[in-house]
């Protein structure tokens, strides 16, 4: 097994930067350059990371670089780390996107305040990915919120108040959920173990517990998730917040946060409560059916290109739902592929978007035509990137929604057949809203915007590579993510899953 | 008969009650002989060093705890355990940070003399016997002696209306309470025979009680007495009054240290005398808690009026630290004394900053004058800021392991239930608590003054501000304190 150190070197690292960033603040400009250079050190520790990995460690299953320090033993407080093949490829996202968010959004009000708060974000949710105890993760969770309740409340759109606080909200009302949740299970694993108090999460799978109590705990835990993913009926608040985040904002919200909900289903609601899921499958994969629906069919109706790829995101977060809960192992390693290629994918649409919006000052539709014409790189990366989201065979976004299909409908055929009007509808708002946006012949203000510039397209060259080799060749990738989806699989078993 | 019998006292145990009550008698006599101009600062500093001395001695009482256990003594009516030594600490903490506000505060209003410190001294010794008592005669005191002195306090600013008429309600209502709360001490003591709380118990637990109805209702008006005292929904209403007339600097003293006295008697009351009755008062208690909770989260969502906003916010909070009361395990005990322990100072910090806001005349606490706050004094408005996401139970703050640990109490002794909806009223308070944050970032085209720290205030600030993230870093030691406190609790 590898040293816990690089973990928590991956977790205080951005702490520092911010720390740095906010010291330098007096120095125009600095605090960015701090930031930047925190962000490439985090990401290049998270490849080597990655790459050191190993999914075999003897007595830990596919868990690697583990330990566990209790710090507080009434409270049942612990800093208690590791990584599996789940996590690796959230890690790795969540170094990505900071630096996407860095080098494409780059916010010059109060600088120094902007950078320190999206290094405190990156380095909270990078702590929850790594978290092997569920309070600790819990905690890092509710952590998230602040710095992203800040970021959107000061360098959000016009509505961005209401946003940020509809935003905190929501999220802070389903963690109240999960709250009581993780005491209660924790008090009775305690109860039966007359142990210490622990929330370690290998411990908290052995707890023994009735069906009535896990469907509960399950429902408790997955309100929290599903209202961070966003799932339907728990959607409302995310088309207002992405669209009035700042460009940065909405890229961490949706590539990133919005995974913590569906990593926290997997891993949490799935995981503990097992034998939950036979129950609650039908629930929660008609939700997540529905999220597909209609996420896909606002996403047609809407005039502006930022809640666009929120309602898209809505559709994808149900796909990913889908894969979770679906009890399919292939599907599950699908869902787990999605989660991160959903956020490069989306990452690159707020991107693009981003820079039409600096050039055209509005992200309405109709205030856009013809843009082939004057931004020929613009509208290609787009197509790539647009076309990866529909599910185009050699791109990303194809490979983990087939895996996703192919094992629903081995296991709820119907609910697959449904989820795949859903890449037909995906097919139809996106193509539409290209021909909208790009295609036409562009006059006044559109004919006469600047293509993407040598910056812009180095930021967007790593997500259309990221888009194209994990089409063409994600088994490096499936390797890792497979040994631990089979470990939870086989925790699983007893909710009539199908290997 | 012989004469009365002098009970042997322990003198360690009555110590910080009779310093206190010593500072404030020597203060009283000083501020008539010496210039008013020097008293405020003479005043400041020796109900500081009151302060400092209490601790120091708590410290001795700790050690002498935690080596002989605990004990009682003046006849059993007072006693000497973990508990009361933190609830002490507490309580001078609690004064040493309101002085401080308070010293600035009556430099700014012209507020000549150590009236103040007298009667804050005098009060807080009325807290200090309230969590050593043992008895509920000696509780009554307790509670007179820390009611006297702050319905003077409340009514302090003669110039400002809302103050005398604060001081009346508080005078009326508070007076009310005391008498419902000696009617109840004195149904009991007709059905158990006894005021003190461990010949109470040790009637109950050894007796049935074959026509409870006496005791029931001896139970239920004692309960009323302190939910008067701790704000507890139905007998709420006169805190937004009060806290809204009363000078910023004692409502931060009502806040912090008229809770601790309350709650350390209220748990004695209900775990020690009457926990063999916990069956009984459980309901009861469990309906408060859901009515103090959502009413506090709820109707403080519409108030502009930043003090009736942190009265409301204070109530929502009195609800949390019911829940470890409820729960009636030592793991609740404790639970409620780490709450008020690691809120007291940040409540204090929080008026300090409305204090300072308030300008001079207290009148500006409408929260329109914190628009912007943070982008002109970044440190002011940041402290409020730490201090108001600590009362929120944001992560990272010891407000949230507040929260945990009384919530985790609950979950322990079966109450899944009570614990969702308190935290549900937690979500919904931290509405109000954001959009006041909200207010601090706004961008301020109103052209606003800037507001001036003194140093002493500044100091409190700093320290709610420390005592919010050093505590929400490394809770630890101090939830073990508690913990440790709650094993040497007199049972």
């Amino acid at each position: 097994m590898h040293s816990s150190i690089y973990l928590t070197v991956l977790i205080v690292v951005p702490l520092l930067g911010a720390l740095i960033a906010a010291l330098v603040q007096k120095t125009p400009g600095l605090s960015y350059v701090v930031a930047v250079v925190t962000s490439c050190v985090e990401l290049a520790l998270a490849l080597v990371v990655a790459v050191l990995y190993s999914p075999h460690v003897k007595g830990a299953g596919t868990w690697d670089f583990m330990s566990r320090h209790v710090l507080s033993a009434p409270l049942g407080l612990a800093y208690d780390v590791g990584l599996d093949g789940i996590s690796l490829l959230m890690m790795v996202l969540t170094a990505l996107v900071l630096v996407l968010a860095l080098f494409g959004a780059r916010d010059r009000r109060q600088e120094a305040a902007f950078v320190g708060w999206l290094l405190l974000l990156t380095s909270f949710t990078m702590a929850s990915f790594l978290s092997h105890d569920v309070l600790e993760f819990f905690i890092f969770f509710e952590l998230t919120l602040v710095p992203s309740y800040f970021l959107i409340s000061g360098w959000g759109g016009a509505q961005r108040s209401r946003a940020a606080l509809k935003f905190f909200i929501y999220t802070f009302t389903g963690s109240a959920f999960l709250f009581i949740g993780i005491l209660y299970l924790g008090f009775l694993n305690q109860h039966q173990t007359q142990g210490a108090l622990t929330f370690s999460y290998s411990a908290l799978q052995g707890a023994s517990m009735t069906h009535g109590t896990a469907v509960w705990l399950f429902l408790a835990f997955a309100v929290a998730f599903a209202v961070k993913s966003p799932i339907f009926p728990f959607h409302t608040w995310s088309p207002i917040t992405y669209a009035e985040a700042p460009t940065a904002g909405s890229i961490e919200l949706s590539a990133l946060l919005a995974k913590l909900g569906s990593y926290g289903l997997l891993r949490f609601a799935v995981g503990l409560f097992p034998l939950a899921l036979a129950t609650l499958r039908p629930l929660i994969l008609t939700l997540a059916v529905i999220s597909i629906l209609y996420g896909s069919l606002v996403a047609c109706a809407t005039p502006d290109l930022k809640r666009l790829v929120a309602y898209s995101s809505l559709a994808q977060m149900g796909f990913i739902t889908l894969g979770i809960i679906t009890g399919s192992k292939i599907a599950m390693v699908g869902a787990v592929l999605l989660m991160f290629n959903h956020g490069v994918i989306t990452a690159g649409f707020f991107l693009i978007i981003g820079f039409l919006e600096k050039r055209r000052g509005s992200y309405q539709i109709k205030d856009m035509k013809g843009l082939q014409g004057p931004a020929p790189v613009f509208a290609a990366i787009f197509t790539v990137v647009m076309l990866a989201s529909i599910g185009l065979p050699g791109l990303s976004g194809f490979v983990s929604e087939y895996l996703i299909l192919i094992g629903t409908f081995g296991t709820h055929a119907w609910w697959g057949a449904a989820a795949t009007l859903g890449v037909v509808a995906a097919a139809a708002y996106l193509l539409w809203a290209y021909q909208r946006v790009f295609q036409g012949k562009a006059t006044g203000a559109n004919a006469e915007i600047a293509d993407a510039n040598a910056k812009e397209r180095w930021v967007l060259v790593p997500v259309v590579v990221l888009i194209v080799a994990l089409g063409v060749f994600p088994h490096p990738v499936l390797d890792r993510i497979s040994p631990s989806v089979n470990q939870l699989i086989h925790h699983v078993a007893p909710a009539g899953v199908k290997k | 008969m012989n004469g009365l019998v002098i009970p042997s006292i322990h003198y360690l145990a009555i110590l910080p009650v009779l310093i206190f009550f010593g500072a404030s008698l020597l203060l009283l006599v000083v501020s008539a002989l010496v210039d008013t101009k020097v008293t405020i600062y003479f005043a400041t500093a020796i109900t500081s060093l009151t302060a400092v001395a209490t601790v120091v001695v708590a410290f001795f009482q700790w050690s002498y705890v935690a080596n002989h256990g605990a004990s009682t003594t003046v006849a059993h009516a007072v006693v000497l355990d973990g508990f009361a030594v933190v609830g002490t600490v507490v309580v001078a903490v609690g004064v040493l940070l309101s002085s401080l506000v308070a010293h600035d505060w009556a430099k700014r209003e012209r507020i000549a003399g150590a009236d103040f410190h007298i009667l804050a001294l005098a009060s807080s010794a009325g807290a200090l016997l309230m969590v050593s008592a043992n008895d509920l005669i000696v509780i009554f005191l307790g509670l007179e002696i820390l009611s006297i002195g702050l319905y003077v306090l409340v009514g302090f600013d003669r110039h400002r209306v809302t103050s005398a008429e604060a001081s009346l309600k508080y005078f009326l209502l508070g007076g009310f309470a005391s008498a419902i709360f000696i009617y109840g001490a004195a149904l009991v003591y007709g059905a158990t025979g006894s005021t003190n709380l461990g010949s109470i118990a040790y009637f109950l637990s050894n007796n049935v009680v074959l026509h409870p109805g006496l005791l029931y209702a001896g139970g239920a008006l004692l309960l009323i007495g302190f939910a008067f005292k701790v704000a507890a929904v139905p007998f709420h209403l006169w805190s937004p009054d009060v806290y809204e007339g009363a000078p910023t600097p004692v409502t931060g003293f009502m806040a912090s240290v008229v809770k601790v006295g309350a709650f350390a008697a209220l748990l004695r009351v209900l775990i020690s005398a009457l926990g063999t009755q916990l069956d009984t008062w459980r309901p009861i208690l469990f309906v408060m808690i859901i009515a103090t909770c959502i009413v506090g989260a709820v109707v403080a969502l519409v108030q502009r009026n930043v003090k009736r906003l942190l009265a409301y916010s204070s109530i929502n909070q009195a609800g949390f630290m019911l829940l470890g009361v409820w729960s009636g395990s030592a793991r609740g005990v404790a639970a409620t004394l780490f709450y008020v322990l690691s809120y007291a100072p940040v409540v204090i910090a929080t008026f300090a900053v409305v204090t300072l806001v308030g300008g001079r005349g207290d009148e500006l606490h409408s929260i329109d004058h914190y628009r912007g706050l943070a982008r002109r004094q970044p440190w002011l408005g940041g402290a409020l800021t730490v201090l108001l996401l600590s009362q929120l139970g944001a992560p990272l703050t010891v407000g949230f392991y507040a929260k945990y640990t009384v919530l985790a109490a609950t979950i322990d002794s079966g109450g899944g239930a009570l614990a969702l909806v308190a935290i549900i009223t937690a979500a919904i308070a931290a509405y109000f608590y954001l959009r006041w944050a909200m207010w601090l970032y706004a961008d301020d085209d109103v052209e606003a003054t800037r507001v001036a720290v003194p140093t002493s205030t500044g100091v409190v600030i700093g320290v709610g501000v420390i005592v919010a993230i050093l505590f929400g870093l490394w809770p630890g030691p101090l939830v073990a304190w508690c913990q440790h406190a709650t094993l040497l609790f007199l049972p």
